[in-house]
């Protein structure tokens, strides 16, 4: 275990994707899909991210797990920079960061048994000779995986389409837990789910934190889920956050007009609140992310806009108790 | 809304027919819609909520499909006994319909003009030069800027939630009775959940519309709806009026359902969701038992043996409000 206590650390990470060109064609532009976005997650805790589609959020732990090489910026997992790292030093330092996908349909080989998907990390490891284990230590590492999650030991030899949609879920969390990892990168792990199934899922994610002391960057565009899991929550637009803050504080007192709107549209089960409530209703539909922005990202849909906003970027800036925002309305343009 | 009911549904069954066994994704579902009303149903996935709406529009493929019994009444007349010609002109005339999926609903190769103007001119009989001007009128009541261009335009040049704006002004073009929604906003966004569900409560209650909005979002069918079913494994296992039900659920399906959603306006106090155990059940050859009973804290000896009647907690008084029903063993003298 390293001395730093911030486990990941994202320091101006931007991830542009040029589009156009093929055989004969220019490249006609960039998706500035991640455009500038800095943040650190300390051990333990769980970093939440919402935002709505196209904000960036999954292309950010992509870029986090190199599985994107990132156009710019800085992912330091326990201090080491891993856009530097040559491949066989980055494939060691993965093994502490894996990742958890939305699709559990998608994201698992359905000509694999359960029990070969959850043992396929560490068979990788062992062939590459950092980690060694016996055949036997394998199967038993496999076989408490399948129960800690949640899976009889005796569906091992099952094929994924044999699992439901929260079962097979549970192979996905499993296989990310097999290396001991110290992060796990969960990319929208509950929105394919049911309500039902989606609280055990979550209440799993919350035991098995305790368990193993897991730190966690848990996306999702469900702002309720998002305040269920999170010790910390980042709210993404456009490719940049536009407000970070503890997740009771950002819940109580939501400081940019961007957060206001979200929560002010996510639905509350409850007909005599929901009846009562006065919506925050954003005109138009989030913008392409095509383009070199000057002034605020949110400045064509905000209802609180000023001069100012078309004009000059606003920053990340302190607002008092952990609580940083991107807005004008609280700090002055430099 | 007002008290004439203008659909009945009674005892829908539609069965599909599969290699493993007869598929019983509607088993016995009834209920009422009044004029005017806003009825949800939500479930969850393969809970037959889509099914019995495709039912009552009759589009169920067949085979596999089969309605194996029961009544649709649409203003006093049966849908199922209906001559195929004769639900066409209902169909995206009397009821029209939209579905989750904006993209796939809307044909890429026509224009958004020819897609609207097919249904005005063939159900209420308007030249095509009226029909346009009655589709761009519709697109502006549907808050789509400049409808005139607009109009001529092919669907990928939406987006999703325009796409979906585009959807709700031809479900609405023909002055519908009913409007049935599967999942509208569930492809959306919140921000533009919001702004789609704020225009369909607007344009349905300025047009005295009736709709069935079906989706899983409990969030959803609180702001919107007056009444309630509560799908399972393809029953309806409890219905009333939405506050009743958010207020007092009987059903321990419903109870757990409504548990077990985070909410966002009571702080997180780091306790556990409270969630339902188990998976949702298969419903091939369902045997006729309480679907519910292997995940169900309050299961008896009775609930493996026998599907339950729906009590009435109207009929005995007290606090829940008329017409709320459930059907539970916990709940039924007859055992």
């Amino acid at each position: 275990m390293s001395e730093t206590k911030e486990l990941l650390e994202v320091r101006g990470l931007k991830m542009h994707f040029p589009y156009g060109g093929g055989l004969f064609g220019g490249q006609k532009g960039k998706i500035y899909a991640v455009d500038g976005v800095d943040f650190a997650i300390v051990r333990g805790e769980t970093l939440g991210i919402v935002g709505e589609s196209g904000c960036g959020k999954s292309t950010t732990a992509r870029a986090i797990a190199q599985l994107y090489k990132p156009t710019a910026g800085e992912v330091l997992l326990e201090g080491r920079d891993l856009t530097k790292l040559r491949p066989q030093e980055l494939i060691a330092a993965r093994q502490n960061m894996q990742m958890v996908f939305q699709d559990p349909y998608a994201s698992l080989n359905p000509r694999m048994t359960a029990g070969d998907i959850i043992a396929e990390p560490l068979r990788i490891y062992q062939r590459r000779g950092i980690l060694s284990m016996s055949r036997a230590e394998t199967e038993e590492r496999v076989e408490l995986l399948m129960e800690r999650v949640g899976l009889s030991r005796f569906f091992k030899n099952r094929y994924p389409h044999e699992f439901s949609g929260g079962q097979r879920q549970r192979i996905g969390i499993a296989r990310a837990l097999a290396l001991r990892p110290a992060l796990m990168l969960c990319d929208e792990p509950v929105s394919a789910l049911d309500v039902s199934i989606q609280a055990q899922i979550l209440n799993l994610f919350k035991d098995l934190q305790e368990e193993f002391g897991l730190t966690y960057l848990f996306i999702a565009h469900d702002l309720a889920v998002i305040q269920y899991i999170s010790t910390r929550v980042a709210v993404m637009y456009l490719g940049i956050v536009v407000e970070i803050s503890g997740s009771a504080e950002l819940y109580r007192k939501p400081l940019h007009p961007y957060t206001q709107a979200l929560l002010s549209a996510a639905p509350i089960p409850d007909p005599v609140i929901e009846k009562a409530r006065r919506r925050i209703i954003l005109t138009g539909d989030v913008p392409s992310p095509d383009k070199v922005r000057t002034g605020c990202y949110f400045y064509d849909r905000c209802n609180k806009r000023m001069d100012k906003c078309a004009k000059s970027l606003p920053r990340l800036q302190d607002a008092g108790d952990g609580h940083q925002v991107a807005c004008f309305l609280y700090h002055e343009p430099d | 809304m007002t008290d004439e009911v203008i659909l009945r549904v009674k005892d829908l069954r539609t069965y599909f027919s599969t290699d493993e066994g007869i598929v019983k994704a509607v088993d016995g579902v009834s209920f009422e819609l009044r004029k005017g009303e806003t009825l949800g149903i939500v479930g969850e996935s393969g809970s037959g909520k889509s099914v019995t709406n495709l039912s009552i529009i009759n589009m169920i493929p067949s085979p596999p499909g089969k309605i194996a019994g029961g009544e649709i009444l649409f203003m006093g007349e049966d849908l199922l006994k209906m001559p195929a010609k004769d639900i066409r002109r209902i169909r995206g005339n009397k009821i029209s319909m939209i579905f989750q999926d904006p993209m796939t609903s809307l044909n890429p190769f026509l224009r958004i003009s020819s897609q609207m103007t097919e249904t005005i001119v063939l159900h209420q009989g308007l030249d095509k030069q009226a029909a346009k001007a009655k589709a761009i009128e519709m697109l502006r009541l549907a808050g789509i800027p400049a409808p005139e261009k607009r109009i001529d335009q092919y669907p990928h040049q939406f987006s999703g939630g325009m796409r979906q704006r585009v959807m709700i002004a031809m479900s609405l073009s023909c002055n519908p009775e009913i409007l049935i929604a599967d999942e509208p906003t569930s492809a959306l966004d919140v921000t533009i959940q919001a702004q789609i569900l704020d225009l369909m409560k607007d344009l349905t209650a300025r047009l005295g519309t009736a709709v069935i909005l079906i989706t899983h979002s409990l969030g959803v069918v609180a702001g919107m709806c007056d009444t309630l079913c509560v799908m399972y494994a393809g029953r309806v296992v409890e219905r009333g009026a939405t506050e009743a039900l958010f207020a007092a659920p009987m059903h321990p399906y419903t109870q757990g359902l409504i548990k077990s959603v985070p909410r966002l306006d009571v702080a997180a106090t780091g306790e556990r969701l409270s969630s339902i155990r188990g998976q949702p059940p298969n419903v091939i050859d369902l045997p006729d038992c309480c679907p519910f009973y292997p995940r169900c804290d309050k299961a008896m000896e009775v609930c493996r043996r026998k599907y339950p009647p729906s009590v009435d907690f109207g009929a005995s008084g007290g606090p829940v409000a008329k017409g709320h029903t459930a059907s539970c063993w916990l709940y039924s003298e007859a055992k």
